[in-house]
């Protein structure tokens, strides 16, 4: 056990560590009032949106549009998700929704 | 309920007003962290770790995608290089949230380290739509915005992992959650318009990606090709307009 905790805690550090590299590297390499490159500026407005379509995308990459379920189940339940938020415009409902979906998406009509 | 100027320059007071001011704004991240820090409390115990940590992994790591991930290596025993790389991949975004928030953190003083090592997703966002009403200290009510923020997902963690395995229904498919945010969050930032192409261009190029490289591999190449498609764009539109607006 003492070895899966230290194995856990390397993953974690390792994790933790590259993460704040990466927020506090802006702040670091930029100086405020010294002026950024405008290609950053631009990048910095541009890519939030970009990345967000991207990490749908990721998160959608395990399933098998050519077997069984044909990644139906989450399909359906992006559809949910976006369509409960187009409509109600209510994060939290849009979120529970989606997954509430889902779960019985893959437990009990897909199962 | 209005104290004078006077008075809020005291630093007690300044502290609490920025504590009042801040938290109705964070209503919205209180309930999406709450939700999905329990769903990946209940993830992370259900793959057979401790909930302890759970709770180190929402202090420490703090990025909410990425411990979902997270959960998936230490799951498959991989190794400190790809937990690195894999790391550097899924949180790369980060890099481009701190920009617009130079010259604001600047003025917060030692605080500014957490606002920088705290700056989420969801905390960029709220930063980017609020800014500190008139009479209170900025640094402050930016502060209070990111740390309330990360106590509601700390909280949200710890009681996925302490009660998840008391929940009378299967919990299978709850990761959805960390999906589900992402197509809300995307949906949002549809409704302006000058962020509808660069969304188009992260959908469509990395699903082109995934299907050219696969699922192991897509997320370099798809990084490269928007931030490459993304430039062009750029420089059509000073070519077309003849100027470029800062943000």
């Amino acid at each position: 056990m003492s070895q899966n905790n230290l194995y856990t805690l390397s993953v974690v550090g390792v994790v933790a560590i590259v993460t704040w590299a990466l927020r506090a590297l802006p702040f670091l390499v930029f100086r405020a009032g010294r002026p950024v490159p405008r290609t950053i500026t631009y990048l910095g407005r541009v890519l939030p949106p970009a990345i967000m379509g991207m990490l749908i995308i990721y998160c959608l990459k395990a399933i098998t549009p050519t077997a069984y379920p044909f990644g139906l189940p989450e399909l359906i339940a992006v559809a949910i998700t976006a369509g409960l938020h187009l409509f109600k415009r209510n994060t939290m409902l849009s979120i529970f929704g989606g997954t509430a979906a889902y779960m019985v998406l893959v437990q009990l009509v897909f199962a | 309920m209005t104290p004078s100027p006077v008075k809020t320059r005291t630093a007690p007071g300044v502290k609490t007003a920025a504590l009042r001011a801040a938290w109705p704004k964070t209503l919205p991240v209180l309930a999406g962290y709450l939700f999905i820090g329990m769903a990946f409390g209940v993830l992370l115990t259900s793959a057979g770790w401790h909930p302890l940590w759970a709770v180190v992994m929402s202090v420490f790591i703090y990025a909410g995608s990425m411990q979902f991930v997270t959960v998936g290596m230490l799951a498959a025993g991989a190794g400190l290089p790809t937990a690195a790389a894999m790391t550097a991949m899924v949180n790369l975004r980060h890099l481009f949230y701190g920009l617009p928030m130079l010259r604001r953190f600047a003025a917060a003083g030692a605080k500014k380290i957490y606002l920088a090592l705290g700056l989420t997703d969801e905390t960029f966002s709220l930063l980017c739509g609020t800014r500190a009403p008139d009479g209170v200290d900025p640094g402050w009510y930016d502060f209070f915005i990111t740390l309330l923020d990360q106590c509601y997902w700390v909280l949200g963690s710890a009681l996925g992992a302490v009660a998840g395995s008391l929940l009378p229904f299967d919990t299978t498919g709850i990761d959805f959650a960390m999906t589900a945010l992402f197509v809300v969050v995307f949906i949002d930032q549809l409704r302006e318009r000058q962020n509808r192409l660069p969304a188009v261009i992260g959908l469509a190029g990395s699903a082109a990606c995934l299907l050219l490289f696969g699922a192991d591999g897509f997320l370099l190449p798809a990084m490269a090709l928007m931030v490459l498609l993304l430039c062009f764009l750029r420089g059509r539109a000073i070519a077309d307009r003849g100027e470029e607006h800062a943000p």
